[in-house]
């Protein structure tokens, strides 16, 4: 296998007395989807926070295209190529959908003390927004305010901004959450063009969606990695079944 | 549905807002407000105009921290005040050059912005609004304590600031007319400062800091540097105070001055271009002709505050906006939503 695009190596947080992240240690190769499962306050949110550098780790190293990342501020691990998706949504409510993603793409086009050109209507911001609207066909919505947009539409714009970015890695956590079963099929289809496209750290309790996309599957439990491996492996791994799947009864 | 948005300069009548036709009347009514005076005889209200037009100019600054970055600053009298003793005191040492009294205003607003900002910013929310009024506190007791410039009596200035060629600053309706130009040219700034990329920047990180954040912006950089044209140009409006009153004294840094100062771009209704004039506009019209009635006059100010705030959201341009929407038969919405709309999941 080709050199891993990310290592996390003994990532701690606590939050007080809880041990959100206990240890946790795995790699994502290039191009991979790699799927983190777990059952609720598992730490996957926690976990996603402190690799996009919301949260600040207690300990441990991560290295992403081989460089540790660990002390950087979120934006500049942006700027290096990480991007993040939020399980509740967390979008620009007041913008239209369009001006979300191009302040996206703005971004990453250099610095933005330019005070005086207007940037509706700049087609070097306009023209990769759209793509990625596209992308997740968002398009025809363009000029909606965001606020009014459904709650699948909104996680969609979630990806589409994400991608604006013109990530390495995309970190989705949850993209799936609160969804009906129509909306759903869309954001899998939207994910299934990706997968290959795009290396991608999948947070998700979907499991019809995990097993369809996942490379490889990592299941947390208390803040700690109890399986790590093939779909086929996790799915007959005794310790998974016992902690995760068997509690949902299937 | 898919409206374009109109890249032309120029957008067709029927695209114009209603708020813009209102202002550009007023503004109108304003730029004839000398000769308006002159004809009927009253003086006083040319006064009036002026300072409803410097105070405007520093709510446009504060409006453009507070209505388009979120930042609730609770201390901008300081900047007026900064402003204004950059007049006073090189006058006091007999220096009256225009361009450097007001030069000074700017450089110094500016960097107070600058240092005040680099340490208020790394706080949020009520610490903030805490914060920047207690280094607004701080500029009043400093100048409080300066009995070489008048502690608490202030400083009259006899000499005006002298500017070459024609301007005289101890002609009111030239005065007045170097006010109004300097309003609009601040509102021309504000306007496309609001709506480039450094705008969106600064709208983005009061919509969804967070978000900014993870999607590549280093939004501290960008709220600081927001916080100092917002100063420098407040800065430049006490310059003109100065000017316009012949004195000054720590009183107009006090921090119920900020407070109104964040009533009038409140009222006018926040993160608009205009509402900041109109909230100036109405709270200048209740001091000066509710203060001949009652004493009671900023009871009654309260009780708007709170009408205000109950039942028009964004002040009198969401009003304004509001009634286009019953006119035109299509809703309206402001170009940013207030504090409270914006958390809206
Ligand atoms: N900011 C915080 N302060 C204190 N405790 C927290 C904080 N964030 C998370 N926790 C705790 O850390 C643990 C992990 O939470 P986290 O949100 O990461 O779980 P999760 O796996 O994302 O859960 P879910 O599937 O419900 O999204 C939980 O016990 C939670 O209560
Ligand atoms: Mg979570």
């Amino acid at each position: 296998m080709s050199e891993p695009i990310l290592q996390i190596e003994g990532l701690v947080k606590r939050f007080g007395g809880v041990l959100a992240t206990d240890n946790v240690s795995f790699d994502v190769a290039p191009l991979e989807t790699h799927a983190v499962i777990g059952p609720n306050g598992a730490g996957k949110t926690t976990l996603i926070s402190q690799l996009s550098g919301a949260l600040r780790s207690d300990a441990g190293v991560i290295r992403f295209k081989g460089e540790p990342i660990s002390n950087l501020p979120p934006h500049q691990r942006s700027l290096r190529g990480l991007a993040r998706s939020f399980q509740i949504t967390s979008v620009f409510m007041e913008m239209t959908v369009l001006q979300n993603v191009a302040l996206a793409v703005q971004a990453h086009r250099g610095h933005s003390y330019r005070f005086w050109r207007p940037a509706a209507g700049d087609a070097e911001l306009e023209a990769p927004a759209l793509e990625c609207l596209r992308e997740v066909s968002l398009h025809e919505r363009r000029d909606v305010r965001a606020a009014s947009l459904s709650h699948g539409e909104k996680r969609q714009l979630e990806i589409a901004m994400a991608l604006a970015t013109e990530p390495d890695l995309l970190l989705l956590d949850e993209p799936m959450a609160g969804m009906g079963r129509e909306e759903s099929e869309r954001m899998i289809n939207t994910l299934k063009d990706l997968k290959g496209e795009k290396t991608m750290l999948l947070v998700e309790h979907d499991m019809d969606a995990v097993f369809a996309l996942a490379d490889r599957i990592t299941v947390l439990v208390y803040g700690r990695v109890i399986a790590s491996g093939a779909p086929d492996e996790i799915r007959n791994d005794e310790a998974v079944r016992r902690a995760y799947l068997g509690d949902e009864g299937a | 549905m898919a409206r374009k948005a109109s890249t032309s300069l120029i957008p067709p009548l029927g695209e114009i807002r209603f708020t813009t036709w209102f202002m550009l009347i007023v503004l109108l009514i304003f730029a004839l407000a000398p000769v308006l005076t002159e004809i009927t005889g009253t003086p006083f209200y040319l006064s009036v105009a002026t300072r409803l037009i410097i105070l405007s100019i520093a709510a446009v600054s504060l409006n453009l921290v507070l209505g388009y970055g979120g930042m609730v600053s609770f201390g901008h009298a300081a900047f007026i005040g900064l402003g204004a003793y950059a007049v006073g005191i090189p006058f006091y040492y007999d220096i009256t050059n225009g361009f450097l009294q007001f030069g000074l205003a700017i450089v110094v607003s500016a960097l107070f912005a600058l240092v005040t900002g680099a340490i208020c910013l790394r706080t949020k929310g009520v610490y903030f609004i805490m914060i920047t009024m207690a280094f607004g506190q701080m500029v009043y007791f400093t100048f409080l304590s300066l009995n070489e410039y008048g502690a608490d009596d202030g400083l009259s200035i006899y000499k005006l600031s002298q500017f070459p060629g024609p301007i005289d600053f101890t002609n009111k309706v030239q005065l007045y007319y170097v006010c109004f130009a300097s309003l609009i040219v601040s509102l021309f700034i504000v306007h496309r400062l609001v709506n480039s990329r450094f705008g969106m920047a600064i709208r983005g990180a009061k919509g969804n800091e967070e978000r900014m954040r993870a999607i590549g912006f280093n939004t501290y950089a960008y709220r600081l540097t927001c916080y100092v044209i917002s100063g420098a140009m407040c800065g430049f409006s006490g310059a003109l105070l100065a000017n316009f009153t012949n004195f000054l004294s720590p009183e107009m840094i006090d921090w119920t001055r900020s407070g109104e100062l964040m009533f009038m771009v409140i009222f006018g209704g926040t993160g608009t271009l205009f509402g900041p004039f109109l909230g100036t506009a109405v709270f200048l019209g209740f001091y000066t002709f509710l203060a001949q009635f009652t004493t009671y006059w900023q009871l009654w100010l309260g009780v708007l505050i709170l009408i205000s705030v109950l039942f028009v959201k964004g002040g009198i341009n969401g009003l304004i906006d509001k009634i286009e929407g019953v006119v035109r038969k299509r809703p309206v919405s402001a170009p940013a939503a207030t504090p409270a709309e914006a958390k809206d999941e």
